[in-house]
């Protein structure tokens, strides 16, 4: 995918009328949205709400329910993603993906992390070896795992584990971060420590993340999507849309009326 | 009150049932094991048997199970994996797909003289092979593969769907993520698979009466001819059995020494057994461990 024909702005996903369907059941119903480059993006809603639905529809991941169909229109980079002719794999490398319970591989730490570059063709030790070690250094874990990477990963922490992952997806160099409630099976002290990586990591990557803790988006997104019944209520600034929010729904929702 | 009467009762029938389980097997272990225990020297696991006289060892047919073994994995095995991963991940969830499960349900029912008839027909007669390790080995792989298929099947579909998720949110091909992601977390199972099919190889006999014979010759062990008919590595030569020779002694053995002949055969089967399964759970444990960093 080429960046440099690629010239609207500072928007790096857009969708126009995206809907998700499971069989007969509407899991997202016409949403239109932009996201900007070098943001953190909050999903806030109750459970089944489609927020997950939405984030898993912008790599495609839905791809892998049978009987899952998208319709409407999704632009990363200017691309449409919809088109059946796209590549999937490379549309991945491009868009990372961390899920809500920690998935490491049942591999070494090291393995973890060099596999998908060595599967996208780097061969050399040398530069899988920097791959590894940048990466860890950016999801702030080198200094804890440093001196075990033959290890296996499985015997990290739950919160270590979540890192990890997000060392993984930051392996592939991405330009998109897709975060599902990445810190909702953690403790306080882990999920403090995503949160902080979070933050540092918008300056190179535009992140998306669904969360369940208000709170939480709050605290590091730029700007937050209420969702409600597989429909996009509202989406603006955090700072306005948890202060003063457009719709009554939302309001309700914030304040703890419901959810 | 009666609640726990009831479960005190149920705790001990189960206690119970566990240890009468573990009792015969330990009675049959130790029953096989004294019977057989002063046949086990040197000269009676390498001679070959002798058919009038006292005095004739089984060295053939331990060579015989264990190459057998070694045949019938190398064809079973892939063919199990691979037809094993296509239900697991490839499938799709018809018609058809049900109707090969249930083949493959009716298939492990089989008795297996049945399939050892059946060995006779296709594998030694209409190949023209006679009989020999390869038509015995064919027949044990009919015999095998329905479990090694389920099993394979089984251990694939056990690995956390997350994993499967996690590799393709990496851009990671559909087959890539088998070999590399799937096949490492489920082969625990599948060495389990493996060796639960290994055992039933060295048992059996009903399958390879028809099929690898019941009759081996003379192998020259420095022998490495594979046209030659006394070379042990020769795949289309006949190869009686441990387990088929010990049921021929029993049922028709002519020597004095038949039922002495039999209970080592027996104790040396036991064992080799035992021990195959020691080295083939320490080659799992190692191989996991090596492909995926994880002790257990």
């Amino acid at each position: 995918m080429n960046t440099l024909d690629f010239d609207q702005g500072n928007t790096i996903i857009r969708t126009k009328d995206l809907s998700v369907a499971y069989g007969e059941k509407t899991a997202v119903s016409k949403i239109s949205m932009e996201i900007e480059r070098n943001t953190v993006t909050a999903f806030i809603g109750p459970s089944g709400c489609g927020k997950s639905t939405f984030l898993r529809s912008l790599n495609r991941m839905n791809d892998l329910i049978p009987s899952c169909r998208v319709t409407g229109s999704i632009e990363i980079d200017g691309i449409e993603i919809n088109d059946s002719n796209v590549n999937i794999e490379g549309l991945r490398q491009l868009v990372g993906m961390v899920f809500q319970r920690a998935n490491p591989f049942f591999k070494s730490i090291y393995e973890n992390i060099a596999l998908a570059p060595r599967y996208h063709g780097i061969r050399s030790k040398a530069e899988l070896d920097e791959i590894v070690e940048q990466s860890l250094r950016k999801a702030a874990l080198w200094d804890e795992v440093k001196d075990r990477l033959k290890e296996s990963a499985l015997a990290l922490s739950g919160g270590q584990q979540q890192r990890l992952c997000i060392a993984r997806a930051i392996a592939m160099q991405p330009s998109i971060l897709l975060l599902d409630e990445p810190a909702s099976a953690l403790d306080p002290i882990s999920t403090m420590k995503v949160e902080e990586l979070i933050s540092e990591l918008k300056d190179e990557y535009t992140i998306v993340i669904v969360t369940h803790n208000l709170h939480q988006a709050a605290r590091i997104s730029d700007k937050t999507a209420f969702f409600l019944m597989g429909e996009l209520i509202e989406m603006n600034e955090t700072s306005i849309l948890f202060t003063s929010p457009a719709q009554k729904q939302t309001e309700d929702y914030i304040t703890g009326k419901f959810g | 009150m009666r609640a726990k009467t009831i479960d005190r009762i149920a705790t001990y029938v189960l206690t119970g049932i566990a240890v009468l389980i573990i009792a015969v097997l330990v009675g049959l272990l130790g029953f096989i094991l004294t019977n057989g225990w002063h046949k086990l020297t040197f000269d009676f696991i390498t001679s070959p048997p002798d058919l009038l006289k006292a005095g004739g060892g089984v060295g053939p047919q331990l060579f015989n199970s264990l190459y057998l073994l070694v045949l019938t994995m190398l064809i079973s095995l892939p063919l199990g994996l691979g037809a094993g991963i296509y239900m697991a991940e490839y499938a799709p969830n018809n018609r058809i797909t049900q109707s090969i499960r249930l083949c493959i349900e009716v298939l492990s029912s089989l008795p297996s003289i049945v399939v050892g008839l059946f060995g006779l027909l296709v594998f030694v007669t209409m190949t023209g092979w006679g009989y020999s390790l390869m038509s015995g080995a064919l027949a044990l792989t009919v015999f095998n593969l329905p479990l090694l298929v389920r099993i394979s099947e089984d251990a694939i579909r056990n690995v956390p769907k997350s994993q499967k998720e996690a590799s393709f949110a990496l851009g990671i091909s559909k087959w890539r993520t088998v070999v590399t992601v799937l096949l490492p977390a489920a082969l625990p199972g599948i060495v389990t698979g493996a060796i639960l099919a290994s055992g039933r190889v060295f048992g059996e006999a009903a399958a390879l009466l028809f099929t690898a014979g019941m009759s081996s010759p003379d192998l020259i062990f420095h022998d490495f001819n594979l046209d030659s008919p006394t070379s042990p590595l020769n795949p289309f030569r006949p190869a009686e059995t441990l387990a088929v020779h010990i049921w021929k002694v029993n049922t028709e053995g002519l020597t004095p020494d038949a039922r002495d002949v039999a209970d080592g055969a027996a104790a040396i089967l036991v064992l080799a057994v035992l021990l195959f399964n020691l080295g083939a759970r320490w080659f799992g444990t190692w191989l996991f461990k090596k492909m995926t960093s994880v002790t257990r």
